[in-house]
């Protein structure tokens, strides 16, 4: 019996140290690879490396799925939004005329955008699906510059690792760089043929159509390209969301 | 007590006659079959509680690729909702718990899927599954069925039950959960994924779209559920403390 315990913990002490190791070199190799997400902490710290890592591994370059013009959404839905700031009302009464897009951090050039110099760049129209969290979607055409379009015309440098993007009503958030080149990520100015509504985030609002619309942060007006996201809490919100929403 | 030795199902090994004598080896529960068991079970426990949040932020079901509050639902649960946008008989709003909830719900989700790969493997090395999970040969008839269906019906305390030795019904039951129900509802999950689909468009597309792979996912967690409650209920039948014991020790003290 005692030998039989014993050699039941010895196996289990292996299983435990293997496991450990196993652990040790993963993480390493992940960094290594980029396959850790920057909110690998605390006690979903497994789950969202898993999540991030498979992804990436697995549908680094694949394309969100695209739709036929006759799975537009009749009806989509504009979930609720807070931009009662004068600021955003004066430039509404405009017709964004005035509305920039600054382009800040790890670039060569970091001069603003206006919304006319950015349908002047190169154009990318898709019909992909909004996808929310909580559990709908809509399919609408979005038209926008591809981010990467605006990335190359700054000069991004090549210690870039983030985009973070901050919007006109507080919100923000961040993607890899991955996500940030993919051609499907747009900042977009148009929709269903027309310019993006402000109920659906318009004047700009990032498209990042292989993740969940909270990712597709509305009414952006800064871009920030970064090494780290580290010191910016890089969840907009509180509750604590995970970083990557591909899921 | 009625005479079950005349269905298959109850001999320890379905490969042997009935009449095999009755060797540890075959008795009892294999040591990888509890573990992944209760680790399955935590799992479970946690994607259930976590996925009801979840479902209470959008109440409403829908078939094909989109759906929202501006189109009709196929059924919606008459609960409160987490979100003010989602019209509901209730007139208060549930806390929104969503970010703990999707990152424990993913996290078990992987367990689960570490689980059921362990104990693949572990089946495949010991024959588990076609010596204790397929039907026996000889009780792959209707009548076979019927009698261990009667049996059920008929034994008030299953005390000669021994643990790890099936019958044709639990057979079923748990063939079709382990290959059927946990198949569907990882699939039907990952299918929501945007990052998953862009890699592997098919496995959202041919369930009918994302609301489908939605709806079919929450009618699979039923499912589960359902099973779940007629394997309490069938455990506690057969004795709680031996059956619990058994599948935390792997010994059955009742057994002579």
């Amino acid at each position: 019996m005692s030998r039989n315990l014993s050699r039941r913990s010895l196996l289990a002490g292996g299983v435990a140290a293997a496991v450990a190791a196993i652990g040790v070199a993963a993480t390493a190799a992940g960094r290594r690879f980029g396959l850790v997400p920057p909110d690998a902490e605390g006690v979903f710290a497994a789950g969202n490396t898993l999540n991030y890592a498979a992804h990436r591994i697995f549908s680094r370059n694949a394309l969100a799925r695209e739709f036929p013009r006759s799975a537009i959404s009749a009806k989509p839905f504009a979930n609720k939004i807070d931009v009662s700031a004068e600021v955003f009302a004066r430039h509404q009464a405009e017709q964004f005329a005035n509305w920039r897009l600054d382009v800040g951090g790890l670039v060569d050039s970091p001069t603003p955008l206006s919304i006319e110099s950015l349908r002047g760049m190169e154009v990318r129209s898709q019909i992909t699906a909004l996808t929310c969290e909580e559990g709908w979607s809509y399919v609408a055409e979005w038209t926008g510059t591809p981010l990467s379009a605006i990335l190359q015309a700054r000069g991004i440098r090549p210690s870039a690792k983030y985009v973070v993007y901050f919007a006109a009503d507080g919100w923000w958030d961040s993607i890899d760089i991955d996500e940030a080149m993919h051609p499907q990520t747009l900042v977009t100015w148009g929709m269903n043929g027309g310019d993006l509504p402000v109920k659906f985030g318009g004047p700009l609002r990032m498209r990042v159509p292989r993740q969940l619309g909270y990712k597709s942060v509305k009414f952006i007006d800064r871009l920030l390209v970064t090494d780290s996201v580290a010191d910016l809490k890089i969840t907009t919100n509180a509750r604590s969301y995970a970083w990557y929403s591909g899921i | 007590m009625t005479d079950l030795s005349h269905t298959a199902a109850w001999a320890p090994d379905a490969a042997q006659p009935t009449s095999a004598p009755t060797t540890p080896r075959t008795q009892g529960h294999p040591r990888f079959v509890r573990i992944t068991h209760w680790l399955t079970t935590i799992a479970t426990i946690a994607l259930v509680v976590s996925g009801v949040e979840l479902i209470i932020s959008h109440p409403r079901f829908y078939w094909g690729e989109v759906g929202n509050v501006n189109t009709p639902a196929l059924f919606s649960l008459p609960v409160p909702s987490s979100r003010a946008t989602v019209h509901t008989a209730y007139s208060f709003i549930l806390p929104d718990q969503n970010g703990w909830s999707r990152s424990l719900h993913f996290q078990s989700a992987w367990l689960v899927l570490f689980a059921g790969i362990a104990y693949l493997v572990a089946s495949a090395r010991s024959g588990h599954i076609s010596r204790r999970l397929v039907p026996a040969r000889s009780d792959r008839t209707w009548r076979a069925l019927r009698a261990s269906i009667a049996e059920h019906r008929r034994v008030e305390s299953d005390s000669q039950h021994s643990p790890g030795v099936y019958n044709v019904l639990q057979r079923i039951a748990y063939f079709g959960v382990l290959f059927v129900l946990f198949p569907l509802v990882i699939w039907t999950g990952v299918a929501m994924s945007p990052g998953f689909t862009a890699a592997v468009p098919w496995s959202v597309t041919i369930l009918g779209g994302h609301q489908s792979a939605r709806t079919l996912h929450f009618v699979a967690m039923i499912a589960l559920v359902l099973f779940t409650v007629v394997h309490v209920v069938m455990v506690a039948r057969a004795g709680f403390r031996r059956m619990m014991r058994s599948m935390i020790t792997g010994t059955s003290a009742a057994q002579p």
